[in-house]
């Protein structure tokens, strides 16, 4: 595949998308293991919502 | 399930676990036919390979006055309705949508240096896509600002319908102001100017980027439901606290 002249351009717009996209998949999966990790934390402690004590006390 | 049984976020979380690994499935093979076609297309006779820009840059455009349009219908559904995962899209599509546009601008600047012979110019089009970023950005910091969701939802929202006065300025700029943007050439009426051997891979990755954004709302969905539990559960261990005072 032949850039052309102006190849640095095209190059750099690809690089930059590619930085963006997994700046994006990063901070959604990071932020997930980070509220699950949170969870985790609070319900190992004993704390739980009225739901999840209905849920658990019905079971 | 009827569409309205998505409004419980507990069952939104349970399909949102079960879409999301096909999503992602999808969306790769999207990327990789898209890819494949991009670099198989032709050179435009006057941009030259240039014009592969064009497949980024574009879709990020979509995408970025799409993100502000799904969080518009939202904070509908936030002030009027009170959906109660209205909120939760809303806030969950503005870093989205502020990276799609940043992401439009930055490789519009790129293909104008070599085009225009300058990075940058304050025509119509590009200001206006200029703002919408900043709005973007107001919206985000407003949501970090507020600490109670609710209250915050309602303040984003307004900010949001205000802000949507700015979609159809982006859309017809190029039509209302003589600017150094083209014109429309996708979606016009008279069909597209665009040739069909540049066209096909153009809206093979613009579907390709509007799964991506669909997945990342999804997944940041339910991240912001986890975020919104952890929040409910904190507040109930510190009033279980001895010395709280309830």
């Amino acid at each position: 595949m032949n850039l052309g002249a102006h190849a640095d351009f095209i190059i750099a717009a690809y690089a930059v998308a590619v930085l963006v996209i997994a700046a994006l998949i990063g901070w959604v999966v990071l932020d997930h293991r980070a509220q699950k990790r949170h969870l985790a934390r609070l319900e190992a402690s004993g704390v739980a919502r009225r739901s999840d004590r209905t849920v658990a006390r019905t079971a | 399930m009827a569409l309205i049984d998505l409004a419980n976020p507990s069952r939104f979380l349970s399909l949102a676990e079960r879409v999301l690994p096909w999503l992602i499935g999808i969306t790769i093979i999207a990327f990789a036919i898209g890819l494949q076609q991009t670099a198989g297309a032709p050179d435009d006779y006057q941009q030259g390979a240039t014009v592969k820009i064009m497949f980024i840059h574009v879709p990020s455009a979509w995408l970025g006055m799409f993100g502000w349009t799904l969080m518009s219908i939202a904070a509908f559904g936030t002030l009027v309705w009170r959906h109660p995962l209205a909120d939760v899209t809303a806030k969950a599509a503005a870093p989205i949508g502020a990276a799609f546009t940043f992401l439009c601008l930055v490789t519009g600047s790129l293909w104008g240096r070599p085009m225009w012979g300058t990075y940058w110019v304050w025509d119509a089009r590009l200001t206006s896509v200029l703002i919408l970023f900043l709005m973007y950005l107001g919206v985000i910091a407003l949501w970090r600002t507020v600490d109670d969701p609710s209250r915050a939802a309602r303040a984003a929202a307004v900010l949001t319908l205000v802000g949507a006065i700015n979609l159809p300025i982006i859309k017809f700029s190029v039509d209302w102001w003589n600017t150094l943007h083209q014109p429309a050439s996708v979606i016009r009426l008279g069909g597209s100017t665009i040739d069909a051997t540049i066209l096909i891979p153009l809206l093979v990755m613009a579907g390709a980027f509007t799964l991506l954004f669909v997945t990342l709302l999804i997944a940041a969905m339910r991240n912001e439901i986890l975020r919104r539990r952890v929040r409910t559960l904190m507040l109930m261990q510190a009033q279980a606290a001895p010395g709280s005072a309830s």
